[in-house]
């Protein structure tokens, strides 16, 4: 824990004065940061806050054994600062976004180039890594891709079939959703959080609701925390059995694609029978719940459950069952434990190989600080692994919806949020169905929004898929690119 | 083993497709709503409660015109129901919502208290995509849940194949294009090609508040505000997202392919 003492030390969704954040000069702040993560914290946010005197860099770390999370700052810089890129390549993305945002070059940093900014109309992601070499080419594969599916740009170097390299750009989906919090937050703020990514919609609205009650210092009731838990399970549960009948599609098993598709359905209508609407819109807000789990409701709920988790286990097992499936996916897009740790995996991608991160267990927040589900691992890294991984957390999300529903807490649902408090800083991160869903807030002298940081976990996850790449057939993108599901929008925000 | 489970499983369960459009409709969610009704009649001179509440701006309140309120902005959150204390603005638990004008979105002049519903297609237009309807989806600034509603009609519960509608990969072999998205400063030469590259005669849908005008995003600088400035829409389908049944309804009544009971 020595390590950690030069940070300021807390706990998930929790408030701290801005003032208690410790202030390093730029150049001690990235040799701290550096130093922690190379004793085995995660960079989980580092954003610039634009000041008088120039930026203020904030790093964001977990250290999941302890359960607790660092935070720290820099003096304002302006220009440059070294590095951390080059030593922890988890930095990567957020050096480039700082150098996008603020000005702020990171010296030493191997590939900087925008993330989302756009020229005209459209992004400014040229030039691409190039590999020269007779027998090499090029593949550039989108925005607009085949499928029904959100716009982004793959460039592959190939030698022959195989995968030298693949630099994916995105960019193409940047809504402004950071830049509109500033002064905040504004009427449609809560419309826009629940539509940073819309599969995710329960995950990202409770990150920013248990930072503004954290900002406000509310409590919310349990009942309230109860019914957060179980939509995100229902969430993950639609989302799982969505991307193994996507997987299943495209290996030709029609048997479990066509049952996942309908069963993917009826666990949004779960959600759809919880608030009205099936991605979960409207059911959470600042203090609370909008709507409540009545006994008829509830006993409908369970009876539904029932049925969809029988119907999506069946599913599964024909899917492992079938030998033709599972030699399809071994070996196949391997992300060894080394690089997950290195590029700062998070979710099941992470968990596929072997990193027990799993934020619902490792800092609980609201309704997980009472239960908790086993952290499902596999250790091989590949498609296979990706698609276990997923298997077991809809086997364990069901058994955690039935223990709760079985067990209905008392209450109110919700409770009045108190104006957030000034020169504050909260952070609150939520284990969504992709992974950790981060979100920071700064406020300033007014207590209103001076600096809102959200980091999907898609944001990590990308490089993920681009390392999977390597080595790996070009036609076996598609599938690679199923067992991450990652999401274009809450990277682009 | 897995031959002889699914086998079993399929003649257990037979088809699961629903009977709809032929039967009756699936009914929405409880909790869902629908789309809205504003009788304009009720407000009271000078209350604004509803105004005040909306997310976005759907609703406003000009000196001497009265209430009005934009389907096509509005996000359905029914903060504005709940806050009403004269009953002008209600939920209709209707699925249908789908217009072919962007004016027959806004609600609120005597006679207009409900949207006006979409007419199909003229004859000539209807006879070349009556029966078979390829679309290229374009996501340009979706958030993946119109998306998401958009693929759920493909699987086996509604069967879109089943009246000839289907997504394409290219848009040389589509009939139209699906918009979802405010319409990104990023993606906005990737829609303009996708157009482009669409042999006519053709069609466009916007689908989604944000592809309508912006959605939750109305005011970003960001994005377009919509398909609309860029590409001319022949169909409208609002909701965030729309509920699968509305954006098959929407379909259908572009195509006539609706049965009278079901209209």
């Amino acid at each position: 824990m020595n390590t950690l003492a030069p940070f300021f030390l807390l706990t998930n969704a929790s408030r701290i004065s801005w003032a208690s954040v410790p202030v390093f000069s730029v150049t001690k702040l990235v040799r701290l940061t550096s130093e922690m993560l190379q004793s085995g914290a995660r960079l989980c946010s580092w954003f610039g806050v634009p000041d008088q005197d120039g930026t203020i860099l904030v790093a964001v770390l977990a250290l999941d054994a302890e359960s607790i999370l660092g935070v720290a700052r820099s003096e304002p810089v302006s220009g440059s600062y070294p590095s951390l890129t080059p030593a922890h390549p988890q930095a990567h993305l957020f050096e480039r976004e700082v150098w996008e945002q603020h000005g702020l070059v990171p010296v030493g940093h191997p590939w900087l180039k925008p993330v989302r900014h756009t020229c005209d109309n459209a992004p400014a992601n040229a030039p691409f890594f190039r590999v020269d070499g007779g027998e090499v080419h090029e593949v550039a594969v989108g925005p607009v891709h085949a499928g029904v599916i959100e716009p982004g740009h793959f460039r592959f170097q190939c030698a022959g079939e195989d995968v030298l390299h693949l630099e994916i750009a995105l960019g193409y989906q940047h809504r402004g959703i950071e830049e509109a919090l500033a002064g905040g937050p504004h009427p449609a703020t809560m419309h826009q959080m629940e539509t940073i990514a819309g599969d995710t919609t329960i995950a990202h609205a409770t990150a920013y609701a248990s930072v503004l009650e954290a900002l406000g210092g509310a409590e919310v009731p349990l009942r309230a925390q109860w019914l957060r838990a179980i939509a995100l399970e229902l969430e993950r549960l639609a989302n799982h059995t969505g991307d193994m009948g996507a997987l299943a599609l495209d290996v030709a098993f029609l048997p479990t694609s066509a049952a996942c598709g309908k069963i993917r359905g009826d666990f949004l209508n779960l959600t759809a029978l919880l608030c009205g609407n099936r991605f979960g819109r409207g059911l959470i807000r600042p203090g609370g719940c909008m709507h409540d789990l009545e006994e008829k409701r509830l006993l409908t709920l369970i009876e539904k459950l029932k049925t969809h988790m029988g119907d999506v286990e069946q599913a599964m097992a024909w899917f492992w069952d079938a030998a033709s499936v599972r030699v399809r996916f071994r070996n196949v897009g391997v992300v060894y434990p080394s690089q997950a740790t290195d590029i700062g995996l998070v979710g099941p991608a992470a968990r596929a190989c072997g990193l027990v991160r799993d934020v619902r267990f490792d800092h609980p927040a609201g309704w997980h600080r009472f239960s908790q589900t086993p952290v499902a691992v596999w250790p091989s890294g590949d498609i296979f692994a990706r698609a276990r991984v997923r298997s077991l957390e809809i086997q364990r999300s069901g058994r955690y919806l039935f223990e709760q529903l079985e067990a209905p807490v008392d209450g109110e649902i919700q409770t009045p949020v108190p104006a957030p408090l000034p020169e504050s800083m909260a952070v609150a991160l939520v284990e969504g169905w992709r992974g950790e869903v981060c979100h920071v807030a700064l406020t300033d002298h007014y207590g209103r929004l001076r600096r809102y940081k959200i980091t999907d976990p898609s944001f990590h996850n990308w490089t993920g898929l681009a390392l999977a790449l390597r080595g790996t057939a070009i036609s076996d993108f598609p599938i690679c690119n199923k067992s991450f599901n990652l999401s274009y929008c809450g990277f682009d925000l | 083993m897995f031959i002889f489970d699914t086998l079993m499983n399929r003649m257990r369960r037979g088809c699961q497709t629903m009977a709809y459009p032929k039967g009756p409709a699936p009914a929405l969610p409880d909790r869902h709503g629908g789309t809205l009704r504003l009788d304009a009649a009720l407000c009271p001179d000078g209350c604004t409660q509803c105004e005040g509440v909306c997310p976005v701006g759907a609703i406003t309140l000009e000196p001497g015109q009265g209430t009005r309120l934009d389907l096509g902005r509005c996000l359905f959150c029914g903060d504005c129901v709940r806050t009403c204390p004269h009953g002008a603005i209600t939920t209709t638990n209707d699925h249908r919502l789908a217009v072919r004008r962007r004016e027959d979105l806004i609600l609120g002049r005597s006679g207009e208290e409900e949207l006006r519903l979409a007419a199909a297609l003229d004859k000539k237009m209807k006879s070349l995509l009556g029966r078979s309807l390829r679309l290229r989806q374009v996501s340009a600034g979706g958030c993946n849940a119109c998306e998401a509603d958009i693929n759920v009609l493909g699987t086996i519960g509604w069967d879109l194949g089943r009246f000839g509608i289907q997504y394409v990969a290219s848009p040389r072999h589509a009939d139209g294009v699906l918009v979802t998205g405010p319409v990104t400063k990023g993606m906005e030469l990737a829609l303009q090609k996708t157009w482009e590259a669409v042999p006519e005669p053709r069609i466009a849908i916007a689908l989604g508040s944000c592809a309508i005008s912006g959605g939750p995003f109305v005011g970003h600088p960001q994005h377009n505000g919509g398909a609309d400035p860029i590409i001319p829409i022949d169909l409208y389908i609002p909701g965030c997202p729309p509920h699968p049944l509305t954006i098959l309804d929407g379909f259908l009544r572009l195509l006539d392919r609706l049965p009278k009971h079901n209209l």
